[in-house]
């Protein structure tokens, strides 16, 4: 609705949007005449943003998309030659609701202290004091230089340890924290650097401090930017805490290989797993997909 | 009043500024003018406290009052940036609003008076009824005014204007720019700004600072720089020139001859064998709206020389191209190119 309003706006010569919108966003593309009508159900330029098309013609091509997909995960299952045993993994469905609850859990706290984590470490990589930023390039650097896994092993099996964190699921919530705090500093950093530097003048000139200016300029700024990766690592996060199985945390994953082993129904464990993942990841995708629209609008 | 003192400015390697000295008189309207690279931007800033000069790099006083070592925030000055660097996250009113809103609650304003001010401010820069709008919902010409509005917000001693009519259309540009002059004779703040454009400067500026990589050129009112130009850089960046080798009014030793296409006169008669005129063939003639231009070639050395004349004028003398005409100079300029720059 907003973004009508201001495709509407642009008629001025002096409007400050005219030049910013691409040409053609907010009008449907035209099919050249002479070609075939069924083109107009299934052909359009590239360039052409699937939102301005007429739903007719997305719902049919979702459709016809989504069909061809299920068909190639489906044929592989008709050569298959194993008894469905459902009702064996169903008595099993309170020990999967534990663990999805547990996934979801520690995946929220996860994202809060990761977030924590990432805005002290992006802080401390535009610190006046130097070591400080050092301290930040190499921690990102260790840890996206090596697989998750690995950390939780060794941050698990020899940090955690000589710490005296005995318990598993803490010490997952920080592991994952410690490691996704690395990517959503890197976010953060490049969220406050998106906000120009005669905004931080202009904050200075008209006589704020510089925690004025990060309170009230930049971070209100920056978290526009911010958002749909931040969005976009909570979904990473969600699928990476199935890592946590290996240090025997009892989250979604490892109930399901726990029910498969017991039950030998390994597939019903895991075709209901791949679809809890899917139930709490594909909402903060379109979420995201949502917030990288209104941002490039609202720059 | 604003004084800078012997001011440099260096970036690494690259002397911006080499020792400027400058004072702008209370109420003033000064333009600082040049080419990009000129320094006038850095010159700008230091005096706003955005940047800081050399150690040992010179003083700028406000009022008598030492403030090289302030920074931006403590100089009471409004600066308004080339890009106006609004808050695009805050309404036009909060937007203006914002420099008192975050003052120590000592200083802070009550929040009606708040209020009042701010919308004195809006209607005072004609923007009375947009407060509730976002930046990203106004023109460039609106924006300007908003970005104004808040440096005139924290009631400045000083106003500081980088390009403030950079990034509008020809057409705003010389509205605004009139505007801007009456806003601020009627505030009676000191105000300095800085263009590229010596159109925009000679036109509302009381005295015009021209610059030229890293150094002052000359200071006068637009009337003493426009007729009696300093040095041939003043003469060249202030309009179309030509310049000519020996003429009959050479006086000093290596010094060229310069003079504005407008100041020539043409005749077709020599009129009192003055020795001021040169024997010329038309090459060129375009005319075009209220003036016609003559593109000449002197007989004596092969220079080309363009002259300027009004429409009427050239209907009166029926030149053709190829013909024989009289060059007067009407005003002329003998100044020595200084290579030591």
């Amino acid at each position: 609705m907003r973004q009508k309003g201001m495709v509407n706006e642009t008629h001025s010569s002096d409007s400050p949007r005219s030049g910013e919108i691409p040409e053609g966003r907010g009008r449907l593309p035209t099919v050249k005449p002479g070609v075939h009508p069924w083109t107009h159900w299934f052909f359009y330029p590239p360039e052409s943003s699937m939102r301005v098309l007429p739903t007719r013609v997305r719902v049919l091509n979702f459709a016809a998309a989504l069909g061809l997909i299920a068909l190639a995960l489906y044929l592989p299952f008709t050569r298959l030659e194993t008894t469905w045993n459902w009702l064996a993994v169903y008595r099993y469905r309170e020990k999967f609701l534990q663990g999805y609850l547990l996934t979801i859990g520690l995946s929220v706290a996860a994202l809060i202290l990761s977030t924590v984590f990432g805005v002290i470490s992006a802080l401390a990589g535009r610190a006046r004091f130097l070591p400080l930023r050092y301290v930040n390039r190499i921690y990102v650097d260790l840890v996206r230089g090596t697989p998750l896994l690995v950390q939780i092993l060794i941050l698990y099996y020899v940090t955690a340890n000589a710490l005296g964190v005995t318990d598993r699921n803490v010490a997952g919530v920080i592991i994952l924290s410690m490691s996704y705090g690395a990517y959503i500093s890197e976010v953060i950093r490049a969220g406050i650097e998106s906000v120009g530097k005669s905004q931080l003048e202009s904050a200075k000139a008209i006589g704020l401090n510089t925690t004025q200016t990060y309170r009230y300029v930049i971070f209100p700024q920056a978290l526009r930017q911010i958002m749909p990766s931040l969005a976009g690592q909570l979904v990473s996060l969600i699928k990476d805490s199935a890592l946590l199985s290996i240090i025997s945390v009892s989250e979604f994953t490892k109930n399901a290989q726990e029910t498969g082993n017991i039950t030998f129904s390994i597939l019903e464990c895991y075709l209901p797993l791949a679809a809890g993942y899917l139930i709490l990841t594909l909402p903060i995708s379109f979420l995201t997909r949502y917030l990288e629209g209104r941002s490039r609008f609202e720059t | 009043m604003i004084e800078v003192k012997k001011l440099k400015k260096t970036f690494g390697r690259y002397a911006a500024l080499h020792g400027v000295d400058l004072k702008v008189e209370t109420g003033e309207l000064i333009a600082l003018l040049g080419p990009s690279g000129s320094g006038k931007t850095t010159l700008l800033r230091l005096i706003a406290g955005l940047e800081f000069a050399d150690a040992e790099g010179g003083e700028i006083l406000f009022d008598g009052q030492p403030v090289s070592d302030r920074p931006v925030g403590q100089r009471g000055v409004g600066f308004m940036f080339q890009s106006y660097a609004l808050f695009r996250h805050l309404s036009v009113f909060e937007n203006v609003a914002f420099g008192l809103r975050v003052r120590p609650s000592k200083t802070r304003p009550k929040e009606t008076d708040l209020k009042a001010r701010v919308n004195d401010l809006l209607q005072l820069v004609q923007l009375g009824d947009l407060g509730k709008r976002y930046p990203a919902q106004l023109s460039g010409g609106q924006r300007q005014r908003v970005a104004l509005a808040r440096a005139l917000a924290i009631d400045p001693s000083v106003l500081l204007l980088d390009e403030p009519f950079g990034a509008l259309d020809a057409k705003v540009r010389k509205e605004l720019r009139r505007w801007l002059r009456e806003l601020q004779r009627r505030l009676g703040l000191t105000t300095v700004f800085v263009t590229h454009d010596q159109e925009e400067a000679l036109e509302i500026a009381d005295r015009v600072v021209i610059m030229s990589t890293g150094r002052i050129e000359q200071i006068g009112t637009p009337q003493e720089v426009y007729d009696h130009p300093a040095t041939p850089f003043v003469m060249e960046f202030l309009g179309e020139v030509n310049r000519m080798a020996t003429t009959p009014t050479d006086t000093k030793n290596g010094a060229s001859t310069y003079v504005r296409p407008h100041d020539i006169g043409l005749r077709r008669e020599r009129t009192n064998g003055g020795a001021e005129e040169l024997e010329a063939v038309v090459k060129l003639l375009i005319v075009r709206g209220a003036n016609g231009r003559v593109e000449l070639e002197r007989i004596d050395n092969g220079e080309r020389v363009e002259a300027q004349l009004s429409r009427a004028r050239l209907e009166e003398l029926n030149l053709k191209e190829g013909e024989r005409v009289f060059i007067e100079l009407l005003n002329a300029h003998s100044l020595v190119v200084d290579y030591s720059i």
